[in-house]
């Protein structure tokens, strides 16, 4: 199949309809935290992340200072580093300036699917990709932040759960079509929790946690899977 | 300039450098299998440990983000895809909650 910026921005449709879903609870979030709606809407539309929004207004409600919003937000977003560097070994050659626009739509999902496809991606499929979603946030943040006092309270509560049905659905089909990433999943879910509850570890912040937990683990699988095949 | 504005330039900026700076500066090609095998578990790797345990501190109580849980690993089993699997969790939370708040 050839890869154009038609075929990206189809492939993006799915992210792009769970991102409004989550996107709408951000902007729900914000709302709450007496958050303008315009402020909630230029962080979706010039940050374009999940959990790092979501902190950033945590934060923002209780007035912190530029310095720990923006160390919060590296910690939690550093992820991206990673994904980044991932990214450049699967793109086709290009030049400074188109690396420059595909790195602002590095998200977990549109990454994940980037990066799971077998043969090298190029630019056109990548703006593809990225323009669907990026509407998408934007959308689903408007909708949400406008729609907020108009939601009972009980609804607003459940759709704090959408980012993370969104992952689930994003691993799954890799999940059961390999064990070796099934198992992957369960040692990072495994460290994860012991990151949260062990005593002293507990006291690292969840990004810094998740970071360590997704080092060790990928660490780990690569190991297994060399040693398997040396054993074949 | 107030500060809720600061807030958004400073997250952006941020965020967007993380994003950037090695996608732009890492040029080698990467031959090492083991390299390689390293980056394709990552993705795996951070969505795992960011879903769970947050997930179950996602609602107002472990029970009903534990049926949410269950809920989106069963429509995604069944390949249902993003929205619906997202849409089904937070329906699953919302009838729990309506039982047991």
């Amino acid at each position: 199949m050839k890869l154009t910026f038609f075929s990206g921005l189809c492939d993006g449709i799915p992210i792009c309809l769970g991102y409004i879903v989550v996107s709408m609870s951000f902007g729900m979030l914000a709302v709450a935290q007496n958050i303008p709606i315009s402020i909630a809407i230029a962080l979706s539309m010039t940050n374009m992340t999940s959990a790092g929004q979501f902190a950033a207004v945590n934060l923002a409600g209780t007035f912190a200072s530029y310095a720990e919003i923006g160390v919060a937000t590296l910690v939690i977003n550093i992820r991206y580093a990673l994904m980044s560097l991932v990214l450049s070994q699967k793109i086709e050659k290009m030049p400074f300036f188109k690396r420059m626009i595909i790195a602002f739509g590095i998200t977990d999902e549109i990454f994940t699917l980037a990066s799971t496809r077998s043969e090298k991606v190029n630019f056109r499929y990548m703006s593809g990709l990225i323009v669907t979603p990026y509407i998408g946030w934007a959308m689903g943040t408007t909708l949400g932040a406008t729609i907020n006092s108009l939601l009972p309270k009980a609804i607003a509560a459940a759709m704090g759960i959408t980012l993370y049905g969104m992952f689930i659905a994003i691993v799954m089909p890799a999940a059961k079509e390999e064990k070796a990433v099934l198992i992957t999943l369960i040692i990072a879910m495994f460290l994860s929790c012991v990151f949260r509850y062990a005593p002293y570890l507990s006291q690292l912040s969840s990004g810094w946690a998740v970071i360590i937990v997704t080092l060790v683990t990928a660490a780990l699988a690569a190991t297994m899977v060399q040693i398997k095949e040396k054993n074949a | 300039m107030s500060y809720l504005t600061g807030v958004v330039l400073v997250t952006a900026l941020v965020t967007y450098l993380v994003r950037m700076l090695p996608i732009v500066f890492f040029k080698h090609e990467l031959t090492s299998k083991w390299v390689k095998a390293f980056m394709y578990y990552i993705p795996y790797a951070v969505l795992g440990a960011m879903t769970f345990p947050a997930i179950l501190y996602s609602t107002r109580s472990m029970i009903s983000a534990s049926a949410g849980l269950i809920a989106a690993i069963i429509l995604a089993y069944w390949n249902k895809g993003l929205l619906t699997t997202a849409l089904g969790a937070a329906g699953a939370v919302y009838i729990a909650e309506y039982f047991i708040l």
